[in-house]
Parts: structure tokens; sequence; C-alpha cells
């Protein structure tokens, strides 16, 4: 009897063991950040463990910066218009995919499956031509139309998914009473879309808020740049002389609104995450 | 929505009005090509027309400096012979040493990621108090964008300053400081490092979503047998969210495969670790070179082409056994 104990024992400490492990590896790189963050220059080079000691400094460089603050604007614009944007040509092709059986169904999801497997690099020289003969380069409208490569598919499949799933009588019932396509799509169902336009929103979002390759070919100058770009470019005096006490206060301030807007949202991006990916 | 439709017809037939519901119907499907043209045509100038531009381009000696100027010089681009040497992409070691560094990484990151991932899941899927902190704690490493955590962890593995080097001295591992980002030996261990942190949340959840769909019987059964845990899981488990994990392992391999800016990040244009994107764009932008870097980035979309091929394939007899 005691031997039993002593192995369930040793089995639940040993879970808890791995638990604290995989929280601890998860969360302890970006705790480091924070930490570096609230160092000064000098005690940057000291390795500590835990947070003595708040130092404002480098949050007051990176804020001081207009650049940053103008790449921090740039990054809520083109992550909001390029949301705004899949969702509007999501919705509407998400309803014609979904709500109506026609032939040329299939292939249209196959182009769109496809489209979202496309390596970006593999469409940059072409790209970069369409741009430069929009007149988009180096503006963040450029950004917003290339954005729409990665996230119209998975915006698109989503809420096809979603749209499949609401039952037929809503429909039919606005159409006996005369609504027109567009009608029945914005008053009947947009109402009834909100979860899954949030899921789709939110991973929109993050994924034009995080995207590098786009935003670092197609800008050019300091005030059209987006902040991974800018953080990228963060440099000091010398290659060998980083400053990362800024570098790091200025990822703390990039990725804080990521982290809220995860843990807020956490069941609707797991649930977007295995809708794009499982049902696929 | 094709059983609803086709029972709308045998209703229209039996009521005998098939003229007027066939009318409606096409009136249905045309409004239906009404809402999809809007996005057909922005995917067709994002992606397919650029795409097509990218090939012709190969095919070009074009820079970057003005598009419109240029000749064609056929597969030149790709491979050519000349005064008895081969030139072009197919015949330039570094373009192949992007390859073997960019599949070594996809290989080695996704299978770690795998295994780290259903470790993990399988941890998530047991019941325990906290669960759902340890959930979002998983999801912080997703979240933040890949410059972040390149910058982030550029500084924990610095080789005078950094944490790791300073954990690892403390440990007694090693006796001087590695510089992880710098030593062509480590550096690309220090990119898939760096990846398995940031992707592993993303196969467990995956994983973890195939586990919950589990029916409880066969567990049930098993321990009415006595079956010992492992044993289920290598047995019961595994093979039943295979497919599931199949098709998130098939996401990550093209996602591995086009690696860019954490490589960009953390080890610049080190030719220990570059990859095939970053081969590409560096032809592409840095030499202005249009027509060479439009054949690597051909090359590069037709190996994924291909893994998209099978992934499509597997999806298409995933479905047809759901049905």
């Amino acid at each position: 009897m005691t031997r039993r104990q002593l192995k369930r024992w040793a089995l639940r400490s040993g879970f808890t063991l791995l638990l604290l492990s995989i929280v601890l590896f998860s969360v302890y790189p970006f705790y480091y950040a924070i930490l570096t963050s609230f160092k000064s220059s000098s005690e940057l080079f000291n390795v500590s463990y835990l947070i003595s000691r708040l130092d404002f400094s480098n949050y007051g460089a990176v804020l001081s910066q207009d650049s940053f603050l103008q790449s921090f604007s740039n990054s809520v614009l083109v992550s909001t218009l390029t949301v705004v944007i899949s969702l509007l040509f999501g919705l509407t092709a998400a309803y014609a995919l979904g709500r109506v059986d026609f032939r040329g169904r299939g292939s249209v999801l196959l182009i769109v499956l496809a489209v979202s497997m496309f390596p970006q690099v593999a469409v940059l020289s072409g790209l970069f031509e369409v741009i430069r003969g929009l007149n988009l380069y180096n503006n963040p409208f450029g950004l917003v139309f290339s954005y729409t490569i990665f996230t119209l598919p998975f915006t698109v499949w989503v809420l096809t998914t979603f749209m499949r799933q609401l039952p037929k009588e809503l429909e039919e019932a606005a159409i006996v009473d005369g609504a027109t396509p567009l009608v029945v799509l914005f008053k009947v169902f947009v109402p009834l879309m909100w979860p899954a336009m949030a899921t789709t929103g939110l991973l929109a979002f993050i994924a034009a808020w995080n995207e590098f390759l786009f935003a670092l070919t197609f800008t050019l100058t300091d005030d059209q740049r987006t902040v991974p770009v800018a953080i990228a470019m963060i440099s000091g005096g010398s290659a060998y002389e980083l400053p990362w006490g800024i570098i790091m206060a200025a990822s703390v301030l990039v990725t804080i609104p990521l982290v809220v807007l995860v843990l807020i949202f956490q069941r609707r991006i797991v649930s977007g995450l295995t809708a794009g990916a499982v049902k696929g | 929505m094709t059983q609803s439709s086709s029972e709308l017809t045998v209703a229209a037939t039996a009521a005998g009005v098939p003229y007027r519901r066939g009318r409606l119907v096409r009136q249905r499907v045309r409004m239906a090509w009404m809402f999809l043209i809007p996005m057909l045509i922005l995917l067709a100038a994002v992606a397919g027309w650029p795409l097509l531009r990218t090939i012709w381009f190969s095919f070009t000696d074009a820079s970057l400096g003005d598009t419109s100027g240029y000749n064609l010089i056929g597969f030149e681009n790709y491979l050519v012979y000349e005064d008895g040497v081969w030139y072009g992409l197919l015949a330039d070691p570094e373009w192949w040493n992007a390859v073997k560094n960019t599949l070594f990484f996809t290989v080695v990151s996704v299978s770690l990621e795998t295994v780290l991932g259903l470790i993990v899941a399988l941890s998530l899927n047991a019941r325990f108090p906290l669960r759902g902190l340890v959930r979002a704690a998983i999801l912080i490493p997703w979240a933040i964008p890949t410059i972040v955590s390149a910058k982030m962890w550029g500084w924990m593995l610095h080789d005078q300053f950094g944490i790791i080097n300073h954990m690892l001295m403390g440990l007694g591992f090693i006796d001087t400081p590695l510089a992880w980002t710098a030593n062509p030996d480590l550096s690309m261990w220090a990119v898939i490092m760096v990846d398995v942190w940031k992707t592993t949340p993303f196969m467990a959840l995956l994983t973890l979503a195939a586990l919950q769909m589990l029916p409880s019987d066969c567990y049930e059964a098993a321990r009415v047998d006595g079956i010992h845990p492992i044993q289920v899981f290598f047995k019961v488990t595994l093979p039943l969210i295979a497919p599931a994990l199949m098709v998130a392992i098939i996401f990550r391999v093209l996602d591995a495969l086009r690696v860019f800016d954490l490589i960009f990040v953390l080890t610049s244009n080190s030719t220990a670790t570059m990859s095939m994107s970053v081969y590409a764009r560096q032809q592409l932008v840095e030499f202005q070179d249009v027509g060479y870097g439009s054949a690597a980035s051909t090359v590069l979309f037709l190996i994924i082409a291909l893994c998209t091929l099978a992934y499509l394939y597997l999806g298409r007899k995933r479905m047809g056994a759901d049905a």
C-alpha cells in the first residue's frame, strides 16, 4: 500500500515538475526581455535572474524617438486595415462559397488553399513590380495590399466553414421577405458570425503585426516602417555594441498588446488555429 | 450545401415548377460569382500575377533598379555551360548550401516540435488545477513577433553577457562562453532552438485539439484490460491522432521551408545558416539581380508546391475517409 502511494506521489510530482518546466520554458524568455528592459546601461552586463530595480530610462529613450512612435502607428494602421479588408472580401466570398452550390466551387476553394501555402519570397519580385506600378512603394497601403496574400486565404477558409454550419431556414425566410443577397449577408449572417469574425480578425491582426519580409522589402524610409522592421534596424555606435536595453524595451512595447489580446481571447484563437488547420 | 440544393431541385421537380426554380438557382449562382469576384481579383493581383511575373523574370536579366528594361536569356539563370564551366543557380554551391541548410533546419526543428508538442499536448490533456493558466502561458511564445523572439534570444545567447552562457557555466557544462550566433558550428542550432521555442505551442495546440476529439471508450476498454499506459499511447492514441498530426506536420514543414525572418535577424547573412528564402532575397534586393533571385524563388516555389500537392492528396484522402 505504501509503495503504491509512493509511486503515485512520485508520478504526481514528476508531472508537476514537467508542467513547471513547460511554463518556465514558455514564459522565461519574455520575462527576461522585460527584466533587461528595466536595466540601466551599466547594469546591463551583470547577468541577473530577478528584477531588482525599475529603471525606465530605456522606455524613455524608445518613446522619445519620433520614428518609433511613427512605426507604431504605422503598424496599428496597417494591421487594422488588413483586418478590415480581409474580413470584407472574406465575408462576401464565404457567403458565396458557404451558402451556394455551384460548379467550380471546389476549384475556388482549392485555389484559396493553394495561395495560403505560397512562400512569400516566391512572389517578391513580381509583387515589387505591382506595388511600384500602383505607386504604393514605401507606403503603408502597399503593405496592406500585400498582406492580403496571407490573411485572405485563411479568413475565407474559416468563415466559409463557419457559414456552412448556419441553418438555411434563416436565409430562406429573409429571401421570401424579398431581401437582396447583400442584405441577407450583412443583416442576417454577419450578426451571427461575430465569433468567427473575431477569431479570424485576431489571427489576421497578429499575422499583419508580426510580418517582416514584405515590410522590410516594400518600405524604404524610417517614417513608413512598421515596428518589426524598426526593431530589427535599431543599432548602436558600432555593429558590436547593440543597445540591448532599448531593443528590449521596444520589443516589450510591441509585444504587450499581442500578449494581452492572446490572454483575453485565448479560447477564440485556439479554436481559430485548429479550424484553419485541422478542418482544412 | 450540396445536399440542401439537391433537395431544393428535387422539391421543385416534385412541385412541378422546374422552370421557376431553375431560374432562381441560376440567379443564385450568378450572385455567388458576383460575390466571389472581388476576392478572386484581389488574390490574382496579390498572388497569381506576381507569381507569374516572378517565373517570367527568372528567364530574364532584369535588375531591381529598372524592372522594365531586360532581355530574355532563357535558362541562363538556372544553368548554363560556358567555356567548360557550369554557371547558374543549379551550379552555385552557395545555393546548394542554402538548400541543405533549409532542409536540415526543417527536418530537425519540425521533428523536435512534433515530439515536444506531443508531450505538452498530452500534459495539457490531463485534468489538473490551473490548466487554463498553463495553456495561456504556452500561447505566449506563439504570439511574440518572430523579430522580437529573434532579438530576445539573440540577447540571451549573447557570447559575453548572455544568460544562457551564464547558466551553462554556472552549472559547469562549459568552461568558456560559446559564441552561439557567430560560431558556424553552433549558429544553426541556435536558430533551431529559437524556432522550436516559438512554434512548439502551435504543434501542441493542434495535437491537443486532436486528443480532445478522441472517443473515451477505447481508453475504458484498455483500462479494463489492464494495458500499460505507454502501450496504450503507442497502440491507441498515436494511430488515432496520426492523421491530424500529419496535417499539422505538413503545415509546419511548409512554414519551415520558407523560413526567413528568424534567420535574417538572428544570424543575418552568415552562410552557415542561410536559408533558401534568405538567399533569394539577398540576390534580389541586395545584389539587385531580379533575374537570378527570381530563379531561386521559382525553385523554392516548386519545392513547396510539391509539398502542397502531397498535403492536398493527404487531405483529400482524409476527407474521403470521413465521408
